[in-house]
C-alpha cells in the first residue's frame, strides 16, 4: 500500500488508526502520532464537556452528606426521592408546567406573525416595504437590558406584570427581528412559478400561503422555530423583570432561585436535583434530534 | 398578486407590528428620553436634567471598571473560542490520513457531546459552574486535590483575582461546541482536492490549518467573531447568576451595572444612560466587525 494512492479511503483511515506501527515510512509514521494526538485532544475535551453534566446528574442521587465529603465519589445508594423532594418542595414542577405553558404561547404567537410578517414583507411591494423591514431588523442591534426599565413599566399598564401571558407577548415580540429577518431572506428564495400558477388556478391570497408558501417554507420555519425554541427556553433576565410572583416562575429563573435558597439551607441534593430534571429533558431531546437540531442551528447563524 | 394585496397586508403585517412597537420599539425609545432625566423611582415624578446622566458616568469608577471587564471579555472569548473551534474542528473533520477530509472515528459522538451545553439555558448552566466551583463540594477542587495539586485549589468565585476568568472559561466552554459544528459544517465545503494537493506538496497539518484552511474559512470566523462579539456585550445574565458582579466588583460587566442602578438603587435615568453607552458601543463594535468584514469580501474578490 503505497502512502498516496489507496483504493478505500475508509479502510485505510481504520488502518491508520488502529495500526500506525506496521505502516512504514515517516509520514505515516508522523500521522500515526498525529492521530493519537488528536484524539487524546478530542478526548480531552469531551470529558471536560461531559464530566461537569455527568457530576450533576450522579450528584442528584446522593446525600448532602456525600456531596460535601466526597464530590467524586459515586452515591451510595440510589436517592430518587432527591427527585421528589425538588419535584414538589422546591416548585420543579411548577416552574416546568409555567415554562410549557410559555412556551407553548410564545412559540406558536413568534411563528405565526413571524412568518406573515416576513412573506408580506418579501413578496409584496408596497411604499414603506423598506422601512418596515429595517423596523424591525433593527431590533437584533439593541442589546436587551438596553430596554428593562421601561419595559417593566409598559407591561404594568399594559396589567400583564407577573402573568403568563404576558410573558408570551414579550417573548414573541423580542423574537420578531431575528424570525423576520431569517424568513424574509427564505421567503425571498422561494420560486415565484408555483405562486403564479397557483393563483392561476384561483387560488386566493390567503389559501396561497397557507396552502402553498407554508409548506414550501418548512425548511426555513423547522431552523428559526429550533432557534427560537432555545431563546425562550433560555431566556433569564426579562422573566426575573417582569416575575415577581413566586408561583409563575419558569424553570430558569426557578433554579436561580433554588440555587440561592439551598445555598443558606445546605440543601444541596435538592439543588442537584432540580438541575438534573431541569437539564435532562432538553438533552434527551437533542441526542434524538441532534443532526437536525445542529443544523437548524448552524444554518440559523449562518444567514 | 393585485387582487386582495391590502387585506392580506393589513392581516399580515398589522398585529405583529402593533406587538413589535409596543414592546419593542416604544420601552428602547423612551430609554433614550429616560436617560437624559433624573428619575427615580415608581412615581411619575422627574426632572430633564440633559447630559449631566451622562458627564456623571465619565467620571464613575464602577463604569470604567466594568467596562474594563467587557473589554476583556470582547478580546477574549473570541480569540479562545474561535481558537479551540477551529482546532477541533480540525482534529474531527480533516482526519484521517494527510489532511484528507474524512473525518476521525467518532468524529459524530464528539460533536454531539461538544454541541450538548449549547442546549442548556444560562441558569442551568450558571447554577452548574456555581457548583462545580464550589470551594469546599466542588468536582474542580475535589479533581485537583485528587490528582495531587493542592496548591491550584481556589475559592474559585470568591477570589477577585481568578473570578473574571472563572466566568470567562465558563462561557468558553459553553460556546467552543457550536463553533466546532459551524466550522466543520464550512470545512466540509471546501473542495477536497485543495487538501489533497496540499497533501501531496508534503504540508503538515498545521501549515495546511494556517495556510488553507484558516483562509478558506475566513468568512465564516468573521460572523464567528461579530457573534461572540455580541454575546460578550449582552451575556451577562450569567454574570448575574455566578457572581452578581462581585466580589468586590471584579466580575462586574456594563449590563449589570445597567440592572443594579436601576433596578437595585432605583435610579432609573443614570441606569438608563448607562444602557444608552452600552448601545452606542454594541453598535460601533458592530459596525466596525462588519465594515472589516466588506473590505475583506472586496480584497478577495
Amino acid at each position: 500500500m503505497s502512502t498516496l494512492t489507496s483504493a478505500d479511503p475508509a479502510t485505510e483511515a481504520a488502518a491508520t488508526r488502529r495500526a500506525p506501527a506496521k505502516r512504514s515510512g515517516g509520514k505515516s509514521l508522523v500521522d500515526g502520532t498525529l492521530n493519537v494526538f488528536s484524539h487524546g485532544f478530542l478526548l480531552v475535551w469531551g470529558l471536560l464537556t461531559a464530566l461537569p453534566l455527568l457530576w450533576a446528574v450522579l450528584s442528584a442521587f446522593k446525600s448532602d452528606n456525600e456531596i460535601l465529603s466526597d464530590p467524586w465519589g459515586l452515591p451510595g445508594s440510589l436517592r430518587w426521592d432527591n427527585f421528589s423532594r425538588a419535584w414538589t418542595h422546591g416548585h420543579i414542577g411548577q416552574y416546568f408546567l409555567n415554562t410549557g405553558i410559555v412556551l407553548i404561547g410564545s412559540l406558536t404567537l413568534t411563528m405565526l406573525l413571524g412568518a406573515t410578517a416576513a412573506y408580506a414583507l418579501a413578496r409584496y411591494q408596497f411604499w414603506g416595504n423598506r422601512i418596515v423591514y429595517f423596523a424591525f431588523v433593527g431590533g437584533m442591534m439593541f442589546p436587551v437590558v438596553l430596554a428593562f426599565v421601561p419595559l417593566f413599566f409598559v407591561v404594568r399598564d399594559a396589567g400583564m406584570l407577573n402573568t403568563l401571558p404576558g410573558l408570551m407577548l414579550v417573548y414573541t415580540a423580542y423574537s420578531l427581528p431575528f424570525t423576520v429577518f431569517f424568513l424574509t431572506a427564505f421567503f425571498r428564495t422561494l420560486p415565484t412559478a408555483v405562486s403564479e400558477a397557483a393563483l392561476i388556478d384561483g387560488c386566493g391570497p390567503f389559501r396561497l400561503f397557507f396552502r402553498v408558501m407554508l409548506p414550501m417554507a418548512k425548511p426555513g420555519l423547522i431552523s428559526v422555530g429550533i432557534f427560537n425554541f432555545l431563546a425562550h427556553w433560555n431566556q433569564y433576565l426579562l422573566p426575573v423583570v417582569l416575575l415577581k410572583d413566586e408561583n409563575k416562575y419558569v424553570l430558569a429563573q426557578g433554579l436561580a432561585a433554588l440555587a440561592v435558597s439551598e445555598g443558606y439551607r445546605g440543601d444541596y441534593s435538592r439543588l442537584f436535583a432540580g438541575l438534573t430534571l431541569a437539564m435532562l429533558p432538553v438533552l434527551v431531546v437533542y441526542a434524538v434530534f441532534q443532526r437536525q437540531i445542529q443544523a437548524g442551528l448552524t444554518a440559523g447563524q449562518m444567514k | 398578486m393585485k387582487h386582495g394585496k391590502w387585506p392580506l397586508l393589513a392581516t399580515f403585517l398589522l398585529p405583529p407590528l402593533a406587538l413589535y412597537a409596543y414592546f419593542v420599539i416604544s420601552p428602547y425609545a423612551q430609554t433614550f428620553v429616560i436617560s437624559t432625566t433624573d428619575w427615580h423611582g415608581l412615581s411619575r415624578n422627574y426632572n430633564v436634567v440633559g447630559l449631566d446622566n451622562f458627564k456623571r458616568l465619565w467620571n464613575d469608577e464602577h463604569i470604567w471598571n466594568a467596562l474594563l471587564h467587557n473589554l476583556w471579555l470582547l478580546l477574549l472569548l473570541p480569540v479562545v473560542t474561535i481558537l479551540l473551534g477551529l482546532f477541533l474542528a480540525t482534529m474531527l473533520n480533516v482526519g484521517g490520513r494527510s489532511g484528507r477530509i474524512t473525518g476521525v472515528w467518532g468524529a459524530s459522538v464528539y460533536k454531539l457531546i461538544y454541541f450538548a451545553p449549547q442546549m442548556l439555558s444560562v441558569a442551568v448552566i450558571g447554577v452548574l459552574w456555581t457548583e462545580v466551583y464550589n470551594p469546599r463540594s466542588g468536582l474542580l477542587n475535589a479533581g485537583l486535590r485528587a490528582i495531587g495539586l493542592d496548591g491550584l485549589a481556589q475559592i474559585w468565585l470568591g477570589d477577585p483575582d481568578v473570578a473574571l476568568a472563572a466566568v470567562i472559561a465558563v462561557m468558553v466552554w459553553s460556546n467552543v461546541g457550536f463553533y466546532v459544528v459551524l466550522f466543520g459544517a464550512a470545512m466540509q465545503s471546501v473542495p477536497k482536492d485543495i487538501y489533497e494537493a496540499a497533501a501531496l506538496d508534503g504540508a503538515s497539518r498545521f501549515a495546511t490549518m494556517f495556510k488553507i484552511t484558516v483562509p478558506l474559512l475566513w468568512d465564516t470566523i468573521q460572523v464567528a467573531w461579530v457573534y461572540l462579539a455580541i454575546i460578550a456585550m449582552d451575556s451577562f445574565a450569567l454574570v448575574q447568576i455566578m457572581t452578581r458582579g462581585g466580589p468586590s466588583f471584579s466580575t462586574d460587566v456594563i449590563g449589570e451595572r445597567v440592572y443594579d442602578v436601576s433596578f437595585g438603587d432605583s435610579q432609573f435615568g443614570y441606569g438608563s444612560a448607562i444602557g444608552v453607552v452600552m448601545f452606542f458601543l454594541t453598535l460601533t463594535i458592530t459596525i466596525v466587525a462588519l465594515r472589516l468584514t466588506r473590505r475583506e469580501r472586496i480584497e478577495l474578490s
